[in-house]
């Protein structure tokens, strides 16, 4: 156990912040879930990310990566994150489906698909979840029926976050008169492809943060189904735990954020609480902890160590952390707290209410906290199923 | 960069928590108690012989000159069978604190052998181990004293934790007795090591919840079944893993002495004693009223997380620490490591 940074991990640090200090835009980008306009802004950074070869750090250098470790990977988020660089609109696809595929992938699939994901040409949207299957996934109805080297797809998706302006999506679906577990295959898509519908769903803010897809008799390769036919199930589980795993989000997200929440509370000492002090101290202090616990796992993987049911912990623990960061924020800014960014006198009131509103999403998206919670249970504890 | 412990660290730690579990059951810990036995002098010459005492010491004081990451693990299984003997005490913070003496009479070399010297620091009230010790480690003002036990006078301050065995010391420093100045990192050895114990508290509770779960029927089936009782065990564990990490840092930046490294054994401290008392509480309300009983063993691991919880440093003092780091220094995360950051 050696918590220093080798001279070489230092070194990179200072090459990330170098770029970073001379690329990321000065102010926010317009909303990626609103218009074209802001979902292209975005286009265009992570274009410029992989101009720089940034766009994913791990990937090897034939996808567009430099086939580096986790530990750069954090390093790496730690001075994104740092810099307010934007939201990476495509993070269903470099985060979520990109390890997926380098899992799953045939030869083919990997350098038609990743290589563009990297440059932000294709972004990426994830079609699970169906009006009738959330938390229970296994009940998915959307069917892929076999058409020769086709598939033909129909079906409902729904929450696909980012799906409004995405140019695929990767979705799961069955052999018809197939049930449960079993007969399900994962399946690539163009969201402009003919049969497809997408329907957005405002979030209470009004922002169209996620979408409903409706799949009429789409046709699409089989060569673009992701593992073997009927092992969707299997390969979704991959995803599953790269999403709440290490992947997903960012310890250093939290660390910005609980450093912007310490300085929030010295800006407003005198109009605050003493005792509100624990408070940030304590979203600074599991902040942390976050970080560590993902140090530690990103050196046993290096170990040679895989991602188990810890997963679970991880996607509570952040989920829950993020809502006491945003709350305790919302505590300190009073009768501010409501105000949209138009309002007069708002002060330093910043994105706390519109990170407030994403955060109180976190324990339901990537599988809700009660279904992490059964993970743990059952699978780190053996505890009896049902 | 490298959060992982060593093939050697793993075999240390794996060794020394098999013998701890075979031989300190609650069954064990019952049979001392009904006897007045303060100790178990069979177990206590076991610790001896594979070293562990020494195990801090440097090797030119006869020990085997490693560090706190190689022992952190050892206190978390001291933890986990809530130990009656002083190893964590005396091989985390009293041996390494007489190794440093200029003058130590003698005593390093004795206590790795296996006597046993009680430690009066400033942050605890009472003076745990006094009965048993050959010797007791005091403070007077600045200067520290190694007195004989039958040179002082102990009044028992009996503790809820019976296994836990406190006293009030009564005693007069002489020019003979002092054996140096200052107590070092003591107070930071201490709060470490028994976050590292509260965190294999929390574990043991936890895995007799599970234990009792899996076993206890209810409505036809065994009530870890039941969401209601998975997810309040699941929340404990959720707790364990965000703590264990935060106890295995600090150990890995106690060397460095400065307000980041002195800060995150006090965060270690702190959510060690959260997720022990969670998981204990967690453990009575799965035992139902079979958990607040004498005979369902839970008692012994609540008794010992609460007692720790307190002892070397209070969470109130611990978090004026991190308040104290978070404030006058740089967060963020480019500063999660007390080695990227001087001290204040």
């Amino acid at each position: 156990m050696n918590l220093d940074y080798t001279p070489e991990q230092r070194a990179f640090r200072a090459e990330v912040r170098t770029w970073m200090e001379a690329n990321v835009p000065s102010g926010p980008l317009p909303s990626f879930d609103l218009t074209r306009e802001g979902f292209e802004a975005h286009r265009d950074w992570e274009r410029k990310l992989n101009e720089g070869r940034w766009g994913m750090v791990t990937w090897p250098e034939a996808y567009g990566g430099r086939g580096l470790d986790l530990i750069r990977w954090l390093i790496f988020e730690e001075e994104y994150y740092r810099a307010g660089a934007p939201v990476r609109v495509n993070q269903n696809g470099i985060f979520l489906l990109g390890p997926t595929m380098m899992e799953f992938g045939t030869d083919d699939q990997k350098a038609r698909f990743l290589p563009r994901m990297a440059a932000g040409d294709d972004v990426w949207a994830q079609a699970w979840s169906e009006p009738g299957a959330g938390s229970d996934l296994a009940g998915v109805r959307a069917t892929a029926t076999r058409d020769g080297d086709e598939y033909v797809l129909n079906g409902q998706k729904i929450w696909s976050t980012r799906a409004v302006f995405a140019d695929w999506a990767f979705g799961l679906f069955r052999e018809p008169g197939s049930e449960r577990h079993k007969g399900m295959s994962l399946v690539l898509f163009p969201l402009d492809a003919p049969g497809v519908t997408r329907r957005p769903i405002a979030r209470m803010d009004g922002e169209m943060v996620f979408a409903e897809i409706f799949l009429d008799n789409v046709r699409v390769p089989v060569a673009d189904r992701l593992g073997e036919e009927g092992q969707g199930w299997h390969v979704c589980m991959a995803t599953a735990g790269f999403e709440r795993g290490l992947m997903l989000r960012s310890p250093a997200r939290y660390q910005v954020a609980a450093s912007k929440l310490i300085a929030l509370y010295e800006a407003n000492k005198d109009s605050t609480p003493a005792s509100v002090i624990e408070r940030v101290a304590q979203g600074w202090m599991d902040a942390d902890a976050y970080a560590l616990t993902i140090y530690a796992m990103a050196s046993r993987l290096a170990g040679g160590g895989t991602i188990g049911p810890e997963a679970s912990t991880n996607k509570i623990f952040w989920s829950e952390l993020d809502i006491e960061l945003h709350r305790t924020a919302l505590d300190i800014l009073g009768d501010r707290a409501e105000l949209m960014p138009a309002a007069p006198d708002r002060g330093d009131a910043g994105d706390w209410l519109d990170g407030h509103i994403f955060a109180l999403a976190g324990p339901i998206y990537a599988g809700s906290n009660e279904i992490q919670r059964n993970i743990i249970a059952e699978r780190m504890l053996g505890l009896p199923r049902g | 960069m490298d959060f992982a412990f060593t093939d050697d660290q793993a075999a240390i730690t794996q060794a020394a928590r098999e013998m701890l579990v075979e031989t300190c059951t609650p069954t064990d810990l019952r049979r001392m108690l009904e006897a007045g036995e303060p100790s178990d002098q069979a177990r206590w010459s076991t610790i001896n012989e594979m070293g562990l005492l020494g195990i801090l010491a440097p090797e030119a004081a006869g020990g085997l000159g490693l560090a706190a990451p190689d022992f952190v693990g050892i206190a978390e299984a001291a933890g986990y069978v809530a130990l009656p003997e002083p190893l964590v005490d005396l091989a985390g913070v009293t041996i390494p604190l007489l190794a440093s003496l200029d003058d130590d009479h003698g005593w390093t070399e004795r206590a790795i052998g296996g006597a046993v010297v009680a430690i009066g620091h400033p942050a605890n009230r009472f003076v745990a181990d006094a009965d048993t010790a050959d010797a007791l480690l005091l403070g007077d003002g600045e200067d520290l004293h190694i007195v004989s036990r039958n040179a002082v006078t102990l009044t028992r301050a009996e503790s809820f934790d019976p296994l836990r065995r406190l006293f009030q010391v009564d005693w007069a420093p002489s020019d003979e007795t002092r054996v140096g100045s200052g107590w070092g990192d003591a107070a930071d050895r201490g709060a470490l090591f028994a976050a590292a114990q509260m965190i294999g508290l929390a574990q043991r509770s936890i895995d007799m919840a599970v234990a009792y779960a899996k076993e206890r029927t209810q409505f036809g089936k065994a009530i870890g079944g039941y969401q209601a009782v998975k997810h309040l065990i699941a929340s404990a564990q959720v707790k364990v893993e965000f703590a264990r990490p935060v106890v295995q840092a600090a150990a890995a930046e106690l060397a460095l002495g400065t307000l980041p490294s002195r800060a995150r054994i006090a965060h270690a401290k702190i959510v060690a004693g959260e997720a022990a008392d969670l998981a204990a509480r967690t453990s009575v309300q799965v035992h139902g009223a079979m958990g607040m009983t004498w005979e369902v063993d839970l008692h012994f691991f609540l008794k010992r997380a609460m007692a720790l919880n307190y002892a070397w440093g209070t969470p109130a003092a611990h978090r004026r620490t991190v308040i104290d780091r978070m404030t006058s220094l740089p967060t963020g995360p480019d500063k999660t490591f007390a080695s990227e950051l001087a001290d204040a």
